[in-house]
């Protein structure tokens, strides 16, 4: 245990320099931020009182490498592992890479991936009853004739080449929305207040006088989306699709949460900064994993509710919902969870697939419980769809 | 560091402060003075964050300088602000035919214009306060930014004047309620604490070193009794300033035992419970059923 002991008061040696650069490396593959000057007080620390037993230390590099409060729980098992060799196995779990040596499911291409690792993974969701029902409609309905391939329906999308195509699209529109979104702000006008600094500023080239009247205007806050998608098996044909969208509104939204959920929700916005797209969803799909079983679209949003929707939502928040409602809870949850959230935000666009297909009523006990507080339901079964939202949000 | 475990004595100087802390929370305060870096720190509303700045304040001796975050607050009221009145009260005194508008300029934009706002307070006193950033997650992300080259740097640059560099380095807590992410580069530059809430036998210090007169076996039972209630599903959960209300009250009405008295306790209840769900949520058997494990 005394081990860690540095004898002379200049500084720990270069061994334990080395020690220690490991510690922050371990600790980084594991998602915690820390730059060499951290690194550098640290070895500050070493030399101190501190440094003297492995307690004292660990409480001490908790202050400076943990950053957020679901670094604490992870931080102590790594200490323990890397400097008293202890639960070695568990923190190689905590680590991403550990986790992704580990992970049974490659997230491997479905049938008709283009890219492999577009796919969410395979999850062992066994469909319900309602699933069923929701396929045999699908063949039903089907999607409209239109060649173009933003009105086409995205499970019809066939060749890989299709897909990619409309992939790409769903960036291009989330990027263009955030475009648009934001200039409108710009374009508005005329202060309230004057801004007396830079007209006295002003002045002073007239002598004095205050002629030219400078005015500050509030800066608008920008709108924040906060999108919650449904990865429930009986949306498997859309969550690729979703997905990436998701991420490109990640990337260009400067504020924007994203949520994951089936049975169990999980908060994925980490992950979709991520530019790479391939490494977004790798870590994206390695959040989600244990997830399945059915959808609790009303406990997983009053989860939302009761962890997430204090940090997450302001005054000018639209929450978008990407479901098809079909619920696998009491509805009754999902009408008071929907409640809870109305009195929130402020919009709720709900935005389901399944209604763009020929002859859909949102006849699911859930989807009904949740339409009366929803502000907009709309299709998404295809790029048209997705980008009929546009002129919605710049209104909000 | 002649003493071998600093933090301890710091722990024991806070307690002469008023503020009892945890063993994680003196190790941080100290490595704040040891390694010059700013103490983030995060917990529910109410755990008593913004009391550390105080008690940081008042065992160094020194001012504290709070800043209060706000959204769209900027640099001009963080940091300086020109006295516009005197500056346009100047000009008017000096409109003669031979004044030098290079004159004026330079004298309207000397110190004695320059209105000091906490940002710039904290760098130029002679004796290092403690600078207090009081829920930086409600300012956007603009200020942030901002802040955070304030916080490496510890320079000013004032167009009209020059360069102002810290004359002394100021102890900085910065507290968040979580109601906005913070940025990366900030966390970094800082060091984190998580403070949850205070433990039984922390609150019951916390109430008896606050209310000397308090009895200590009401202390545990009002601590004991918080414990179990913030753990009922609440809506808002009671903070470390209501439990320091309930125990005032309970003991101004003469309540020795709470077990006694679970009329009493059931009414006073509006001393924590701030909220009409929470109100109705806590019924008269709940209380009963709580007061029932208090022992």
């Amino acid at each position: 245990m005394g081990a860690l002991a540095i004898g002379d008061a200049g500084g720990p040696g270069p061994a334990m320099r080395r020690r220690l650069a490991g510690f922050a490396a371990t600790l980084r593959m594991a998602g915690f931020a820390i730059g060499q000057a951290e690194v550098q007080d640290a070895a500050r620390v070493l030399a101190t009182p501190l440094g003297e037993r492995p307690e004292r230390l660990k409480g001490a590099l908790q202050a400076l490498f943990c950053s957020r409060h679901s670094d604490l729980a992870r931080y102590g098992d790594l200490f323990d592992a890397f400097w008293r060799g202890r639960g070695a196995k568990r923190a190689a779990k905590i680590t991403a890479h550990g986790l992704a040596a580990r992970s049974p499911r490659k997230f491997d291409a479905g049938p008709g991936a283009g890219d492999a690792r577009e796919a969410l993974p395979e999850t062992a969701y066994a469909p319900g009853p309602e699933d069923g029902a929701a396929e045999g409609r699908g063949r039903k309905g089907g999607a409209s004739t239109q060649a173009a391939l933003s009105g086409k329906d995205i499970r019809k999308l066939s060749s890989g080449e299709e897909r990619e195509q409309a992939l790409a699209l769903a960036e291009k529109l989330a990027r263009a929305m955030r475009a648009r979104l934001t200039r409108r702000e710009r374009a508005r006008t005329s202060g309230r207040r004057i801004d007396l600094r830079s007209t006295i500023r002003h002045s002073v080239a007239h002598g004095g006088e205050p002629i030219d009247l400078k005015f500050r205007r509030r800066k608008p806050k920008p709108l924040r989306l906060v999108v919650l998608l449904d990865a429930s098996g009986s949306m498997e044909p859309y969550t690729a699709f979703f997905t990436r969208f998701l991420h490109a509104v990640s990337l260009s939204f400067r504020e924007s949460e994203a949520f994951l959920f089936h049975t169990r929700i999980a908060h994925v916005s980490s992950a979709l900064r991520e530019r790479d797209p391939t490494r977004a969803l790798d870590r994206l799909h390695l959040m989600a994993q244990g997830i399945g079983g059915g959808t609790k679209i009303g406990e997983c949003l009053a989860t939302f509710n009761r962890w997430h929707a204090r940090r997450v939502i302001h005054s000018r928040t639209c929450v978008m919902i990407l479901s098809d409602g079909y619920d696998t809870g009491a509805p009754e949850v999902l009408e008071t969870a929907m409640r809870n959230l109305r009195r929130r935000c402020k919009r709720i666009v709900w935005l389901n697939p399944l209604l763009g297909w020929d002859g859909y009523e949102p006849s699911a006990a859930g989807m009904r419980a949740a339409l009366p507080f929803v502000d907009l339901f709309a299709p998404a079964h295809n790029i048209e769809s997705l980008a009929a939202l546009e002129p919605y949000l710049a209104r909000i | 560091m002649t003493d071998p475990i600093p933090r301890e004595a710091l722990a024991a100087g806070l307690a002469t402060a008023g503020y009892v802390a945890d063993r994680d929370l003196a190790t941080a305060l100290w490595m704040m003075d040891h390694l010059k870096r700013p103490l983030l720190l995060e917990g529910e509303a109410g755990v008593g964050k913004t009391e550390v700045a105080k008690a940081l304040a008042r065992l160094h001796g020194c001012e504290l300088i709070r800043m209060q975050c706000y959204e769209g607050l900027d640099a001009q009221s963080a940091l300086y602000e020109w006295n516009y009145q005197r500056q346009l009260l100047a000009i008017k005194a000096r409109e003669s035919p031979g004044a030098k508008a290079a004159e004026i300029e330079a004298q309207i934009f000397s110190e004695d214009y320059l209105l000091e706002r906490p940002l710039l307070a904290a760098i130029r006193r002679e004796v290092s306060p403690v600078l207090l950033v009081d829920e930086v997650d409600r300012a956007d992300e603009e200020f942030e930014a901002f802040l955070l080259e304030l916080l490496s740097d510890f320079q000013v640059s004032i167009p009209e004047f020059g360069v102002i560099t810290a004359r002394t380095i100021p102890r900085v807590v910065l507290t968040s309620n979580g109601t906005r992410e913070l940025s990366d580069a900030l966390r970094r530059r800082c060091l984190y604490h998580y403070l949850d809430f205070p433990d039984v036998d922390r609150e019951a210090a916390i109430l008896l070193m606050r209310q000397p007169g308090l009895d200590a076996q009401l202390a545990l039972q009002v601590a004991r009794m918080v414990a179990m209630l913030r753990k009922e599903d609440l809506r808002k959960v009671p903070g470390v300033a209501e439990t320091l209300d309930w125990a005032a009250t309970l003991a101004g009405l003469g309540v020795e035992d709470m077990r006694q008295e679970p009329e009493i306790v059931h009414d006073t209840l509006i001393a924590i419970l701030k909220t009409h769900e929470d109100r109705t949520r806590v019924s008269r058997q709940t209380t009963e059923r709580l007061l029932g494990k208090v022992a």
